[in-house]
């Protein structure tokens, strides 16, 4: 469950940002989660929930967009679908992930006064 | 703005970020990175579910080494040093870390971790991560390649339903090879066959610890690492 452990690191890079820009209050945490980037994003919502609680995201909103994995050939740029097997059925080289891991901070919204 | 408390008039702002949000491990990360390059020690992230044989690969290379190269290790466990007490018995400079509730090892426990190693006197350094096909996969450790550990008694469909972990490691060893005769129905190719249907680029190599096979592959593969081509030689 390192779920918890992200939001940690979530909370505390918001809270960074939002006081060196002397906000009083955090409305909207923006993230990207990946398919495959190994964080379940209804588990970081939880944790959000949980950790938020005393900081300046205590009334936050947590917004996760969901990135889908994609797999890209290298060599002739065809997109490949994981579940039909990984060579490009172009050219046969082994692609790359291309997206699909990203664990993002995208945008904060925050109320300066 | 209220000319006499200073209240009101807050105004919303929107910042955009597009910042990793592990980027504090990636610091930690890249710190261990320089620190073992400038020292000239190959690091492996080893991981695998418990009981995968991750220990066992580990005093096994030890004892192939023969002193060619000198290995230390990093144990991850959420209790109990007995990893490390193995290893050290296998002759490997090993320090335990206890996770306490943690599912992985991440970066700054790395780096806390070679306080109590000596500073030099090895070659390869090897994090035995936490037992979990999961959440280490998550964190970079500074490590110069991943290393999965995938005993066939688990499983061919393990890649496929743990397919983070798969797709970020350099290598799997598929162990406990030796007990192929004992398990009716299982299949290698399934397991080499799920591996590539996640992950198109890393080795496979079959091992076993107690028959010794593959053990003399893995070891020019970590071969292959410990001896980069200098820059410029292909000119």
């Amino acid at each position: 469950m390192h779920e918890y452990s992200i939001v940690g690191a979530l909370i505390s890079q918001v809270e960074d940002e939002a006081r060196r820009r002397g906000a009083r209050v955090v409305n909207r945490v923006h993230v990207r989660i990946g398919a495959v980037s190994g964080v379940e994003p209804v588990l970081l919502a939880t944790a959000f929930g949980v950790f938020r609680e005393r900081t300046l995201c205590e009334a936050a909103e947590l917004v996760i967009e969901q990135v889908d994995e994609r797999w890209t050939c290298p060599a002739c740029g065809t997109v490949i679908d994981r579940n039909a097997g990984l060579l490009c059925d172009r050219c046969g080289t082994p692609p790359r992930l291309t997206a699909g891991d990203e664990i993002i901070l995208n945008r904060i919204e925050m109320e300066v006064s | 703005m209220c000319q006499e408390c200073g209240c009101g008039d807050t105004e919303i702002v929107s910042v955009e970020m597009h910042e990793r949000i592990l980027s504090g491990n990636d610091r930690a990360a890249a710190h261990n990175r320089e620190h073992f390059e400038r020292g000239g020690v190959l690091t492996l992230n080893v991981m695998g579910s418990p009981g995968a044989g991750k220990t066992a690969l580990l005093e096994a290379t030890a004892a192939a080494l023969q002193g060619d190269f000198r290995m230390a290790a990093i144990n991850g466990d959420l209790a109990t040093d007995h990893d490390a007490q193995r290893l050290r018995r296998a002759g490997i400079e090993a320090v335990s870390v206890s996770t306490g509730s943690a599912c992985h090892l991440d970066a700054a426990m790395v780096h806390h971790a070679l306080d109590d190693l000596p500073p030099s006197g090895y070659d390869i350094l090897a994090v035995e991560n936490v037992g979990n096909l999961v959440c280490p996969a998550v964190y970079d450790l500074g490590q110069a390649a991943n290393v999965v550990v995938l005993s066939i008694t688990e499983g061919w469909d393990k890649p496929l339903k743990y397919p983070v972990m798969f797709m970020k490691t350099d290598l799997v060893l598929l162990t406990k090879i030796d007990l192929l005769p004992h398990l009716p129905g299982t299949k290698i190719e399934d397991f080499e066959a799920a591996v590539a249907r996640v992950n198109p680029t890393p080795s496979v190599i079959r091992l076993s610890v107690h028959t010794g096979e593959g053990i003399a592959q893995w070891l020019e593969w970590i071969g292959g690492l410990m001896k980069p081509e200098p820059a410029g030689a292909s000119s």
